[in-house]
């Protein structure tokens, strides 16, 4: 595995807040990784230290191998950033914008000129390059900004919140962007606070939480890691305390009921479960359920499972 | 591991290339911007024209000149420190994430700032070169010669040069458009608080010394003096009995604060 960001024990205290505690990270070479984690967790500190703009008070990062304190040169060289507002000018036109982030990327007028029209092309953006980019819609001004990062290709990108405050169908087109990215070999580290995002875009998640990673792993480890989970739709609400009861003797988990509903969610602790099992188990307590089924907790589940209690813990 | 394949940027910095591109990002704007650009020249001929007839019309200028001679060369100073356009592009620049994009790319910290300066700059001549021909309608003259006059010019770009830097400075250090928008009142009083409509003499002691200390008064002074036009009494001050030296030194001293703190502050790496 060629490794592209690796961060060790990083730390970042802003007066008595520490908004990095010890975060470890592995990025390996072309794959997209999502960070993940509530408000405050510490996001985009990470994606400033890793972008050469925020110096850690303690630990260490590279890309690519660069030490992005004492190579922080070479660092902007091979690495481009969407940040969490579209910093591209209101007051120029899409193609400017990308103009002369070429020039200053050094491809030369002509080269940037060219660079440009491309680029437009390519994500759809033409018919608009012409126009003022405060006449964009907040949806193409993020794609513009996403774009803007990577005039000159460069193999790892850093994308904070890409998503944050786009409605559902910018959100797509930034998803589909970021894939054509990955396709063409881009390692991709992105914060988000949004699962479905990490889970249709990532092949690693990192789900951090007061400045440090509480759990690694890819979607599919992260959702198996917490278990399994039954749920039971039953007839009427005089049921569901019983109901409850039942499924907690025999998952072995707390159940979470849903009274509007009618529906109890329970996970499986350390047990083995199947659906005529649940359904016989109800039977015998006197409820007649109109739905039962096992699935793989949902990524929500996951995150609320490892964010929550430590919170719960904190106010306590 | 081949870090040199996948890189394509080279390291090494380019910061004329640099500079010449943000540069052109400053004049790409103003080419967007025909109202501002309106709204920017209005100002100074308005200025002429309200100041030159109302105040002209109650005002002698001690040693028989003509108010409208006295005034103008003020306001080509005024105009020239005129740092809240600088000031407010920056803060903006740096609130919304443009300053931090800049400064994750491999280019040179110190270009970007240089080459907005330079536009900025070259913006500014081409007001001041405008505000000399309404300067000239309303009575202005030009009794020295082509030499001097230049030299005033001169002067006057430099100075201009040297008010951008603050305006960057402070820019910076607002980084939020609206803040740096209200702060610009504040700055306005620094241009009164000279012999820019008035000559200072008639001032408080304590009033007068701030005034014959302001650099916009020295920069005036020397450009009355290079034009040939109407001057003040300079009260003894040292600035005013030598205005071009002073001039000169004080856009030396600005320049030499104000460049390192506001290129140290864009490419250091903060919070």
């Amino acid at each position: 595995m060629t490794v592209a960001v690796v961060a060790e024990g990083l730390v970042r205290a802003y007066g008595p807040v520490r908004a990095l505690d010890g975060l470890d990270l592995v990025v390996p070479r072309g794959s997209v990784c999502a960070v993940l984690g509530p408000n405050g967790a510490g996001k985009t500190t990470a994606i400033r230290v890793l972008a050469t703009l925020t110096v850690p008070d303690a630990g260490r990062a590279t890309v690519l191998g660069h030490d992005v304190v004492r190579d922080a040169a070479l660092v902007r060289g091979s690495i481009g950033l969407a940040g969490q507002h579209a910093a591209v000018d209101d007051d120029l036109t899409g193609r400017e914008n990308l103009e002369i982030l070429g020039r200053m990327h050094h491809l030369g007028r002509r080269e940037a000129r060219r660079r440009a029209g491309e680029l437009l092309d390519r994500f759809d953006l033409a018919d608009a390059g012409d126009r003022l980019v405060k006449t964009w819609s907040g949806g193409m001004r993020r794609r513009l900004d996403l774009i803007a990062s990577v005039v000159v290709a460069p193999p790892v990108l850093f994308l904070d919140e890409p998503t944050t405050g786009l409605d559902p169908r910018s959100r797509t087109e930034i998803w589909t962007t970021v894939r054509e990215l990955v396709g063409a070999g881009t390692t991709v580290l992105l914060t988000t606070q949004y699962l479905e995002e990490a889970d249709r875009l990532a092949d690693d998640i990192v789900i951090i939480d007061g400045g440090k990673a509480v759990a690694t792993g890819s979607p599919d480890v992260l959702k198996n890691s917490i278990g399994v989970r039954v749920d039971v739709l039953v007839e009427t609400s005089g049921e569901l305390a019983a109901a409850a009861a039942a499924l907690a003797a025999y998952t072995g988990g707390d159940p979470e009921v849903d009274a509007a509903g009618l529906r109890i969610s329970a996970p499986v602790v350390g047990t083995a479960v199947s659906v005529p099992g649940v359904v016989r188990t109800l039977d015998a307590a006197g409820v007649a359920v109109l739905d039962a089924g096992i699935r793989r907790p949902t990524l929500d589940e996951v995150f609320l499972h490892l964010v929550r209690p430590r919170h719960e813990e904190a106010a306590a | 591991m081949t870090t040199t394949a996948t890189n394509p940027v080279p390291a090494r910095s380019r910061p004329l290339v640099d500079g010449a591109a943000a540069a052109s990002r400053v004049l790409a704007k103003l080419r967007h911007d025909p109202a501002g650009i309106a709204l920017t020249l209005a100002a100074p001929v308005m200025l002429v024209l309200v100041f030159g007839y109302i105040f002209g019309s109650a005002i002698a200028v001690p040693g028989s000149g003509d108010y409208r001679e006295f005034l103008v060369p003020g306001l080509f100073v005024t105009i020239a420190f005129n740092l809240i356009p600088a000031m407010i592009a920056m803060a903006r620049d740096s609130g919304r994430g443009v300053v931090d994009r800049f400064r994750s790319m491999p280019i040179s910290r110190v270009a970007v700032p240089f080459g907005q300066a330079a536009a900025t700059a070259l913006y500014g001549l081409g007001c001041l070169l405008l505000m000399a021909a309404c300067g000239l309608l309303v009575g202005w003259r030009i009794r020295t010669g082509i030499g001097p006059a230049l030299g005033a010019l001169g002067l006057l770009v430099a100075f201009q040069f040297a008010a951008t830097w603050i305006g960057m400075f402070l820019g910076l250090v607002i980084r939020n458009e609206e803040a740096a928008g209200q702060l610009s009142v504040l700055v306005l009083p620094v241009g009164m608080l000279s012999n820019v409509f008035v000559p200072t003499a008639g001032m408080p002691a304590w009033l007068r010394t701030i005034a014959d200390w302001n650099p916009v008064s020295a920069v005036t002074a020397a450009v009355r003096e290079l034009c040939g036009n109407p001057t003040a009494p300079t009260n003894g001050a040292w600035p005013l009995e030598h205005p071009v030296l002073a001039s000169l030194l004080w856009t030396a001293l600005l320049l030499a604060v104000f460049v390192p703190l506001c290129t140290a502050r864009y490419a250091r790496p903060r919070d």
